[in-house]
């Protein structure tokens, strides 16, 4: 029967206090925070030589430009459809990563997950290891408290500083940018954008920790749908764990294997370890829950325990739910042969190499035309019909350009583009050239379509036929 | 210590039916933080922008905006998206300005040469069109038969020359020819009607178009006087050239039976017109201005 005394609105949050663990998992982790902040922090700061006029710099969101330099690629707005395609294998391969081996994507790359890591770090190295921690949290405040807390914020704040000036440094040349900055002489929007990314990795990943992930993130909500009696996920073996008669402390006389299974008791001496090292504060031998985030330090503490009593490992473990409930366990291991994991691997595939060939078959020149369609056509005063069109031409290269314009279907001498058959169009810049064709009306009725050529001078290879049409009458 | 949550679920108190009795699950405090956030953003906003009505009035916000307005003055005004339009507006013209700029101080042949230039007069021209132009010429430049001249053609009234367009759209124009119906019988601006048909090429009564022909060139319609004995117009009046195939005022294209193409011309001699009226821009457009558009003008179809 459920309570019926009044209760409070707002719950507030039980503070989780983790245990530092060692093992392979925690190892991985720690090797994936490396790399991402390595990545994420030096980025901006790696130049790349691009030619005489462009930006030397790796990586550089020029969003005043329109242009996103990565390393030697430039990303135009034009290509806006790779970023689709990008958006398509990034969810693609959330899909089949959380078919095959469930939440792994929470556990060891989420952004969250690394911040909350390092936040953590940083409160262990000032506060010490979880019982010094909880004595700091239930303490009165004094020197001590106020001097730990102050500088574990301190530090946090200082490091969510450098997170979100960090972002801001993609925008704009970041040796430029950094001198700027602290000068105050940057744009305002790089000051409001480092101090609102500033706070929000403050709160977010001091304050807030697992409760990004348990209230406001989306992918919990939708991973668990991905999850199939097949996917590998983080669980305890209970029917080892439990035996017949639950776990026990190891006192005298349930102390060996031998004499726990003489007396019906699981392997699980109940040390709350692994419950203690879990970032979002669960106790994994309840079973898979939405909270697990599948980082695995469960696991990681579990063995180290089992290891000192001479216990065998994997009490807990990456398994599936159907091979923890076979008759027989065997070897934990993937299931990848299913339609859903091959599907959604296939996909994968096929759009990473529409993604590969179409940036790899790029071409420094894009071109487009537009019929001009006020008038649709105009008849001059000899008789003749005249269409115009705008040509845009843009130049992707790094070099300046020429770019020779000629009809092919029409008569050259019918092409007028006042004094632009040949264009010069600066690196990274558009231009648009109006261009008129006119015809006798007889052989305005025959050619309907035809084509206008742009054929850049250095590369007469990578001309672009653009194909467009001759109107000489309103359609009835 | 347990980091579960130890607390039984709780309802609310309400009992329904007996048994029915709604669960209480709190918000998490964070939740509640993000509301009182927001309470403290609507009131930093309330101050800041305008927000609530006060009887007739509002209050406005502390935030201003200082623009510059058409004549030229400087103004200060709490905020609203109209200051701000007109803020960015300025902010718009001063970056336009090294290009009218450019535009100002070049030839128009050299102004033609350069591409960029090119590019910017076409697009900068194209919105003065439309704010001038287009409400008559319509916003292509296709104008309208028998009311407003086509400028996408190559026909031009006045000379479609650089200095031309831009005398025309500086001191504007004005068309303007007789009514012969006082002056002339049925038959006679028939047989008129039917010669300036058969200049162009079309349908023409043969005999009729004869008789046309003398009276074109004598001194009872005197025709020729405006039009030129070759009929071919004279640019410094405005006269039409009638042996082209484009049509103004009569709307020859228009009509589908030779019969009513020559009945249009016939209207026209007999009624004469008083309409060919373009306003002067200069009292209106800045000579920059004028500049750009001609040149833009001139790109649609000019150079006759």
């Amino acid at each position: 029967m459920p309570t019926t005394e009044a209760s409070s609105l707002y719950q507030k949050r039980i503070p989780i206090f983790t245990r530092s663990v060692k093992g392979k998992f925690r190892s991985f982790k720690t090797a994936m925070l490396t790399l991402a902040y390595a990545v994420y922090f030096g980025l901006p700061w790696l130049p790349w030589h691009r030619g005489h006029e462009a930006v030397s710099q790796a990586v550089l969101f020029d969003l005043p430009g329109r242009k996103f330099y990565l390393f030697d690629l430039v990303v135009y707005p034009q290509d806006i459809f790779w970023l689709s395609l990008l958006l398509f294998i990034a969810g693609a391969l959330l899909f089949f990563a959380t078919g095959l081996v469930g939440r792994a994507f929470c556990g060891y790359f989420c952004f969250q997950t690394l911040w909350t890591d390092a936040f953590i770090f940083i409160e262990r190295t000032v506060q010490g290891e979880r019982p010094a921690r909880q004595r700091l949290y239930k303490q009165a405040w004094n020197a001590e408290k106020l001097g730990k807390l102050g500088l574990t914020h301190l530090l946090w704040l200082a490091w969510a500083f450098w997170t979100a000036f960090t972002f801001v440094l993609y925008y704009g040349h970041a040796p430029e940018l950094t001198v700027q900055f602290f000068s105050g002489k940057a744009p305002n929007v790089a000051y409001f954008t480092t101090l609102v990314l500033t706070l929000t990795t403050y709160v977010a990943a001091g304050w807030a920790r697992e409760q990004v992930c348990l209230y406001m993130c989306p992918y919990a909500r939708f991973q668990g749908v991905m999850y199939d009696p097949e996917t590998m996920a983080v669980a305890y073996d209970s029917r080892r764990g439990e035996g017949a008669a639950g776990r026990a402390l190891p006192r005298a006389g349930v102390r060996t294997l031998e004499e726990r299974k003489a007396k019906g008791h699981g392997d699980c001496i109940d040390c709350k370890l692994c419950v203690q090292v879990c970032p979002t504060g669960i106790d994994i031998r309840n079973g898979l829950q939405y909270q697990c985030i599948a980082c695995g330090l469960c696991v990681d503490a579990c063995n180290s325990v089992m290891d000192s009593i001479g216990f065998p490992q994997g009490l807990i473990r990456y398994d599936s739910e159907a091979n923890l409930s076979a008759k027989v366990p065997s070897k934990p291991r993937l299931h990848w042969k299913r339609l859903k994991i091959i599907g959604w691997g296939v996909a994968l595939a096929i759009m990473s190499g529409a993604l590969i060939s179409s940036v790899g078959h790029r071409t420094s020149l894009d071109a487009a035309v537009q019929q001009m369609r006020q008038p649709l056509f105009v008849m001059l005063s000899d008789g003749r019909i005249r269409n115009r069109y705008q040509i845009r031409i843009t130049n992707k290269g790094v070099e300046d350009e020429i770019y020779d314009i000629s009809t092919k279907g029409v008569p050259d001498t019918a092409l007028d583009m006042g004094n632009f058959r040949e264009v010069k169009v600066r690196a990274g810049k558009s231009l648009i050239v109006q261009a008129s064709v006119s015809l006798p009306q007889e052989m305005a009725e025959h050619d309907n379509s035809f084509e206008f050529m742009v054929t850049p001078r250095s590369q007469p290879a990578h001309a672009v036929a653009l194909a467009t049409r001759f109107d000489y009458k309103h359609d009835e | 210590m347990s980091q579960q949550k130890t607390q039984s679920v709780q309802t609310t108190g309400h009992v329904w039916d007996d048994d029915l009795q709604e669960y209480s699950n709190p918000l998490p405090s964070w939740w509640l933080m993000g509301f009182y956030a927001s309470v403290i953003m609507a009131l930093i906003y309330w101050m800041i922008y305008p927000a609530w009505p006060v009887g007739k009035h509002f209050t406005t916000g502390f935030n201003t905006v200082t623009y510059v307005n058409d004549k030229g003055q400087e103004k200060s005004w709490h905020w609203n998206t109209r200051a701000q339009l007109m803020k960015d507006m300025n902010e718009a013209q001063k970056m336009q300005k090294p290009y009218f700029d450019k535009v100002a101080a070049m030839p128009f042949d050299d102004i033609a040469k350069d591409p960029e230039l090119t590019n910017f007069v076409n697009s900068a021209g194209k919105a003065i069109f439309a704010d001038n132009c287009a409400a008559c010429h319509q916003s292509g430049g296709q104008g309208k038969p028998g009311y407003f001249p086509n400028l996408t053609d190559d026909d031009w009234l006045y000379g479609g020359s650089y200095a031309k367009i831009q005398e025309t759209i500086t001191n504007g124009r004005h068309g303007y020819m007789p009514a012969f119906k006082e002056v002339l019988n049925d038959a006679q601006l028939d047989n008129l009607a039917n010669y300036v048909a058969s200049l162009s090429g079309e349908k023409a009564d043969a005999a009729k178009a004869k008789a046309g022909d003398a009276l074109f060139h004598s001194e009872t319609a005197a025709c020729y006087y405006c039009h030129g004995t070759d009929a071919k117009g004279r640019q410094q009046i405005g006269s039409a050239n009638l042996t082209d195939k484009i049509w103004l005022w009569a709307d020859v294209p228009g009509q589908t039976s030779p019969e009513k193409k020559v009945e249009a011309i016939h209207t026209v001699i007999a009624n004469g017109l008083n309409r060919g009226v373009m306003p002067a821009w200069q009292d209106r457009l800045k000579p920059e201005q004028i500049k750009l558009l001609t040149a833009y003008v001139h790109g649609l179809g000019g150079g006759k």
